[in-house]
């Protein structure tokens, strides 16, 4: 039977037992408390096939972790799913710095998640190292807000101006530019037209189209009746296919030097395997590809375990574009508060405008609004895709790299048509 | 290719596509045209049917064959969600529309998570071999991939305009719409018959399903882009007219194409609630519907 007196006796030995450890390694229980990042994350929704950057994330925590942590202390991740919703956001990160008190953010996925988080994290002077959003804070200028992508400066104008260099080599002086009517794509139109404006080209053609199209032969007539010289697109995965097949059912003019450049979803194994050979002669945005000029111990590292995970958990089995930088966004910040030697959000910020920091996908600098100080958005071409094993895009000179210069793997092959025909 | 050409071919696309449209929308002018349930879920069962294509074709079987053989375990499920709505919400008086939508809302949402719980939120796509051919006829090319799906919707309305009108059960049907009471005094069972006619509905899902993931990939969100056309549509054809529903369709597949051609895609999702907006106020009871 348990007496009181026995009652207090057990309590008192299992509170012995638990500091233990803390003891015997000289430290203090409180020092051990993790250190919480907090995130919100699309788990459900239509920016879902955005969740494979949970691996990235889970994959730096146990790299930490076994590392021995941060400041001492082990990392614990906390996600919650935003169901793709903007609306959702102010009340996820007010739990998450409130509630659950985590000490250090990361942004939701994308430009649109991203705009409502940012007067708060303005407001409560926070940390945070933002996940894709194009341009994300041009407007807020918020001093401790950091891009996990390597959009560089000026990057609602700039993050494609190697699809308009490449183009200017070519001697394109006629562009069509088509775009979704979503805020990722529409922005990549205006400052493309930005751009070819400055390089002196002239625009024939420039129209968006609605989410939910499905076919686009009456658009890619009208887009050839135009002539141009070369099609700027800035697309999402639905219509990206869509685009690609319309090309093969219609055709384009043999004066297109250069088609593609903000077309999501050619970077996603799914689409990859399925449109295969449909996609060569493409020259388009990407973040990272499997070329000589990219690879390293680190990066090989990372995908050696996402890769197993990622066909456990049903996603995207190639993760080029959204994983790594998940990844690089823990980097980041765990550089901040190595280098702050604290979690002070001012600290923090500070150490990471004025050091470099190595990441698996390379060094990374900022300027005063956290954008990366050199923009290493890729253009890549695909060439040589034979049939639609996923395994061949895995290797180089499928996805080879024609801009920016200094990774350059590859040379441009044009007109498009001759590019298509492999 | 001159001014002619472009014009036939913009039109001939919008035929294509509003045929599509049709097979899309056959299933709510079922349930919402005739048996007046605003099944707003039904976007997201054809969605489903477009899933068990996309699966069945992973083991090599032709859309077109997979779509028919899914018509058997799709007309099954639509009497079993009649069922469950008979049970909860008509045999309790709670049928009211608010109380209708919220279910239909919600098993919207639940037919999503399991998708994504079974396949991944990744676009998924078919692979068959007409999808990326195209054929000319004179100055039109038509994409197979537009062109074979475009058939399902003719063919289903076909199939289902001869069940209703020269079968008892289709009759049965029909009368159930028009005054459920008459029928019980008849000796027939409403109920029996409404779940009959959501299971065809529902059957003509995967047929839906089947002709949007030939066109493109889908995913287990892609039903939330049809929902405002297709009880656009099945508004504008009158409630419950099954040839008026492919009629509408294809006549907003054109106007659709004609503005994307000749003034802006981006204008195009208007084209739907503009002819609803125009035609309803000449025409409260839709285009091809009866006043009663």
């Amino acid at each position: 039977m348990i007496t009181r007196r026995n009652f207090n006796r057990l309590a008192a030995a299992a509170a012995s037992g638990l500091a233990m450890p803390a003891v015997l390694t000289g430290r203090a229980f409180g020092q051990d408390k993790p250190i919480r990042f907090g995130a919100s994350i699309s788990l459900t929704g239509a920016l879902a096939g955005t969740k494979n950057g949970q691996i990235g994330y889970e994959l730096w925590r146990d790299d930490v972790n076994a590392a021995g942590g941060l400041l001492g202390r082990p990392v614990e991740l906390v996600l919650l799913d935003d169901q793709s919703t903007a609306s959702n956001i102010p009340a996820i990160y007010s739990a998450l710095v409130d509630v659950e008190k985590c000490d250090v953010l990361f942004g939701p996925y994308g430009a649109s998640l991203t705009a409502p988080v940012m007067p708060f994290i303005k407001q409560r002077d926070l940390f945070m190292i933002g996940m894709f959003p194009l341009a994300g804070n041009d407007q807020a200028k918020h001093d401790k807000f950091f891009h996990s992508a390597a959009w560089g400066p000026n990057s609602g104008t700039d993050w494609a101006r190697g699809f308009f260099d490449l183009a200017k080599s070519v001697g394109v002086k006629k562009l069509a530019i088509l775009a979704n009517d979503l805020e990722f794509s529409k922005n990549a139109a205006v400052g493309g037209a930005k751009v070819a404006e400055e390089y002196g080209m002239e625009i024939v053609f420039n129209q968006s189209y609605p989410p939910n199209t499905s076919d686009f032969s009456t658009i890619l007539r009208n887009i050839s009746a135009a002539n141009p010289d070369a099609v700027f697109i800035g697309s999402y995965p639905a219509d990206s296919t869509a685009i690609i097949h319309s090309v093969r059912e219609i055709g384009v003019p043999d004066s297109v030097k250069l088609f593609g450049g903000a077309m999501i979803g050619p970077q996603y194994g799914s689409l990859l395997s399925s449109l295969g050979p449909e996609l060569n002669g493409l020259v388009n945005c990407h973040l990272f590809s499997p070329e000589p000029t990219m690879q390293s111990a680190e990066i090989k590292s990372f995908f050696d375990r996402y890769v197993p995970r990622a066909e456990k958990e049903g996603v995207d089995p190639l993760g080029f574009y959204i994983p790594p930088f998940y990844y690089v966004a823990g980097q980041l910040a765990a550089a901040a508060i190595t280098g702050a030697g604290s979690l002070d959000q001012a600290a923090m910020a500070q150490w990471l405008h004025a050091n470099k920091v190595d990441t698996i996908v390379g060094p990374a600098t900022f300027n005063e609004i956290g954008d990366w100080t050199t923009r290493r958005v890729l253009m890549v071409q695909i060439q040589n895709v034979e049939g639609n094993d996923l395994a061949q895009f895995r290797e180089a000179g499928r996805q080879v790299i024609i801009d920016p210069p200094e990774l350059k793997s590859g040379d441009l092959i044009h007109p498009y048509n001759k590019a298509r025909a492999g | 290719m001159t001014q002619f050409d472009l014009f036939m071919n913009v039109v001939a696309t919008g035929v294509l596509l509003g045929s599509v449209y049709a097979a899309v929308a056959l299933g709510l002018a079922i349930t919402f045209g005739i048996l007046h349930i605003p099944n707003i879920a039904h976007p997201a069962l054809v969605i489903m049917g477009g899933y068990f294509v996309v699966h069945a074709n992973r083991f090599g079987v032709d859309p077109l064959i997979a779509a028919l053989v899914g018509l058997v375990p799709f007309y099954l499920l639509g009497m079993l969600l009649y069922s469950f709505y008979a049970n909860t919400f008509e045999r309790r008086g709670r049928a009211d529309v608010l109380q209708s939508l919220t279910l239909f809302f919600g098993l919207s949402l639940v037919i999503e998570i399991i998708l994504v719980l079974a396949y991944g939120s990744e676009l998924k796509s078919l692979t068959a071999p007409y999808i990326g051919s195209s054929l000319r006829f004179g100055p039109l090319t038509i994409p197979s991939r537009l062109l074979v799906p475009a058939i399902l919707g003719p063919a289903t309305v076909g199939a289902l305009w001869l069940y209703f009108r020269y079968t008892n059960s289709g009759t049965a049907i029909r009368a159930v719409a028009h005054d459920e009471r008459a029928l019980s005094i008849a000796g027939l069972d409403p109920a029996a018959i409404k779940r009959q006619a959501f299971g065809l509905a529902t059957a003509t899902a995967v047929i839906g399903g089947a002709a949007l993931a030939m066109i493109g990939p889908i995913d287990p969100f892609s039903g939330r882009f049809q929902i405002g056309r297709v009880f656009a549509i099945v508004v504008l054809a009158g409630m419950g007219s099954i040839p008026g529903t492919l009629v509408v369709a294809i006549g907003l597949g054109i106007a659709e194409t004609l503005i994307a051609s000749y003034l802006n895609p981006a204008w195009s999702p208007g084209v739907a609630f503009a002819m609803l907006l125009g035609a309803l106020a000449l025409r409260p009871q839709g285009l091809f519907g009866t006043v009663r």
